[in-house]
């Protein structure tokens, strides 16, 4: 390492996204050999991948309005299955007996984000009202609200147990889903959904990042630190509240969008309060308040299963068969999921980037202890 | 008329349930300023120890009940304990979602016992009705209601009296103060989530009785959140009356919505008890009866 990454003497690059040389050469060494994976994974670890990328743009988005705004949403779920349903009634077959106009990606993929950003600015005034833990109680109701709408409402998801398919990912006439080559390389569906996750998720975190350095994200710091201080200091409550739940909302209709596009199917049950949970688990695990948390707690959780996989073949009582046994292996990961959560909040309130932050500051004057 | 008063009977007694469930979940919030999540998942567990006291050990169901009780008592106060304790001091959000994962932990250990199978509790009213007049009533709705009015009553009465009460009271006004003045706190945490725990078990018995136990009945319990944010997230009379408005109000859904408001889809009345507490928030920010909050820099 070059220089005093130490030493900070002007504001804008004590702000910058990237403040050293070698961390900008590091970001793009490890841009560059996610791409090259996309090439070389099996198609299961491709579609994985891709899930992560796709609920990592989710959960940056509801780091933004938990994290950094403070505001404690249960709702994140029914924003995802805005996003989703707007999508494939955007996206879906035309003629159908349900609800789909036939629309390419470009145009589906914007308006998931919008369509689920309204709505986010439809429930912020109530935001505005309530404070702290009612507020979490308010997004819950939203949630059961929702997953009522989603059950009902035939034409567009189908209805309970029968559900829709999700819409076909057709970019410029070039389909994601259908085995394609690229620069040579013949590409699976799978790794197609991988490399354009990655680049969704990429544009998106580097957005909210500029967002939370930027004025705005400032504010939302300063409401989640002490509302009633902000306010004296001249910060709009209601505007940044109404961003926070907008920007959040947008983040979580792209997510909902592009998650169940590569399932190819959307269930209206998805869409409970569960699918909140594991979002709240998401940065929870991964980091409050960290763009870079929010991507290792959407890894994580989704990768979470496999290792569970994993381990059912060493730990005795974890039995593979979905019957017999003790513990069957999804029985395993949801407790594990739960327990998972309290042992983050009791043992590392930072998440997995306090863990990252106090290796590297491990070793960056390593020999010595400081 | 009688399908009114019928519809009355039924929400009284479903909103007896929520109540408890509501109660418990406004005494831990009370004493320890901990909003907890996992009242579902205490319930089901304790209902599960009725079922295996009363039918695998074939126990008289009194005794089940009081077993069930106890040993849900005794897990309240271990998960306190060892899970609680360590976060006494951090932002309460934090120890909300703690509650959830231990919820989810809860609910998959307690689904695992009961299996998929129906579970009989072994409770001596079965299906049976009586009728009074034109009504007919579930003999379980009517030991639901009285039930519910003895616990609610015996509580009231343990707080008002006893001297534990006093302490439990003086600690929900301010824990430290009240630890400056000798009262045991940590204990007041404990008898706080053993009492919850109780009551959990309490609304899974009644839950459970007559149909039998099912896996499903962790979805219900859910509702007595909006029961108790309705009452006022502070208010052992809110939790109450939080618990018949949601009871009733999905009575009357039942009862009336599919004639009336028959665009709102099938099934409303899983969703009403929500529908109600948005629109009570939005009026009343601290539910019906809750203390506003004092904002200060």
């Amino acid at each position: 390492m070059r220089g005093r990454p130490g030493l900070v003497t002007a504001y804008q690059r004590d702000m910058a996204i990237f403040p050293t040389n070698t961390q900008r050469v590091w970001f793009a060494a490890f841009a560059l050999v996610m791409a090259l994976l996309t090439f070389v994974l099996s198609d299961d670890l491709a579609l994985r991948g891709a899930s992560a990328a796709a609920a990592a743009v989710g959960a940056i988005g509801l780091n933004l309005v938990t994290g950094w705004a403070g505001q404690i949403s249960l709702g994140h779920a029914f924003f995802l299955g805005i996003g989703a349903y707007t999508a494939a009634a955007l996206g879906g077959e035309t003629g159908g007996p349900l609800i789909g106009l036939g629309l390419e990606m470009w145009i589906w993929l914007p308006a998931a984000g919008l369509v689920a950003a309204v709505a986010g600015i439809v429930v912020a005034p109530i935001a505005t009202r309530l404070r702290g833990l009612y507020l979490a109680f308010v997004t819950l109701g939203l949630v059961f609200i929702g997953e009522h709408i989603f059950r009902e409402w035939d034409s567009l998801t189908g209805g309970i147990g029968v559900g829709r398919s999700a819409p076909k990912p057709i970019l410029f006439g070039y389909d994601l889903s259908r085995e394609g080559s690229f620069l040579g390389f013949t590409l699976s569906a799978e790794q197609q959904y991988l490399l354009f996750a990655l680049v969704v998720l990429l544009v998106m975190g580097f957005l909210a990042k500029n967002l939370v350095r930027g004025r705005v994200g400032r504010a939302f710091s300063a409401i989640r630190d002490r509302d009633v201080a902000a306010e004296i200091m001249g910060i709009n409550l209601a505007r940044h509240k109404l961003i926070a739940f907008a920007i959040s909302s947008f983040y979580a209709g792209i997510a909902g969008a592009l998650l169940w596009t590569f399932v190819g199917f959307i269930e209206p049950r998805s869409f409970s309060l569960t699918l909140s949970i594991v979002y709240i688990a998401m940065i929870l695990i991964g980091g409050a308040a960290s763009i870079m948390g929010s991507i290792m707690g959407a890894v994580f959780i989704t990768f979470l299963p496999r290792i569970v996989d994993l381990l059912s073949g060493y730990v005795p009582f974890i039995e593979d068969s979905p019957t017999g046994g003790f513990l069957t292996v999804s029985q395993v990961e949801q407790i594990l999921f739960g327990l998972l959560i309290v042992v983050f909040l009791i043992v590392e309130p930072l998440g997995l980037y306090g863990i990252w932050i106090r290796i590297r500051n491990y070793w960056k004057a390593w020999p010595f202890s400081y | 008329m009688t399908e009114f008063l019928q519809a009355t009977v039924n929400g009284i007694a479903t909103g007896a349930i929520y109540g408890l469930l509501a109660l418990g979940f406004v005494i831990i919030y009370k004493s320890s300023e901990v909003l907890s999540f996992a009242q579902s998942g205490l319930m089901i567990l304790g209902a599960f120890w009725v079922v295996y006291f009363s039918s695998v050990l074939a126990l008289n169901f009194w005794l089940a009940v009081l077993l069930g009780v106890l040993l849900s008592a005794l897990i309240g106060v271990a998960i306190e304990r060892s899970m609680l304790r360590p976060m006494v001091g951090k932002p309460a959000f934090s120890v909300a979602i703690l509650t959830i994962g231990l919820n989810i932990a809860l609910t998959v250990i307690g689904f695992d016992l009961i299996g998929v199978e129906i579970r009989s509790l072994g409770d001596p009213w079965g299906i049976q009705k009586v009728e009074i007049g034109q009504l007919v009533v579930s003999q379980k709705d009517v030991a639901t209601i009285v039930a519910s009015v003895i616990v609610v009553g015996a509580l009231l009465a343990f707080f008002r009296y006893s001297r534990f009460g006093l302490a439990m009271r003086a600690t929900a006004i301010d824990q430290e103060t009240a630890l400056a003045q000798g009262i045991p706190v940590a204990r007041v945490f404990a008898v706080a989530w053993a009492i919850a725990a109780g009551l959990a078990t309490i609304a899974g018995v009644f839950l459970g009785a007559g149909t039998g136990v099912t896996a499903a009945i962790g979805v219900r319990a859910i509702r007595a959140l909006p029961a108790a944010v309705i009452g006022g997230l502070d208010s052992i009379p809110g939790a109450i009356v939080g618990g018949l408005i949601v009871g009733l109000a999905e009575a009357y859904t039942v009862a009336y919505q599919a004639e009336y408001l028959g665009f709102l889809g099938q099934n409303f009345s899983t969703a009403v008890a929500y529908v109600v507490m948005f629109f009570v928030l939005l009026v009343r920010p601290y539910g019906i009866f809750g203390t506003r909050e004092v904002v200060r820099v």
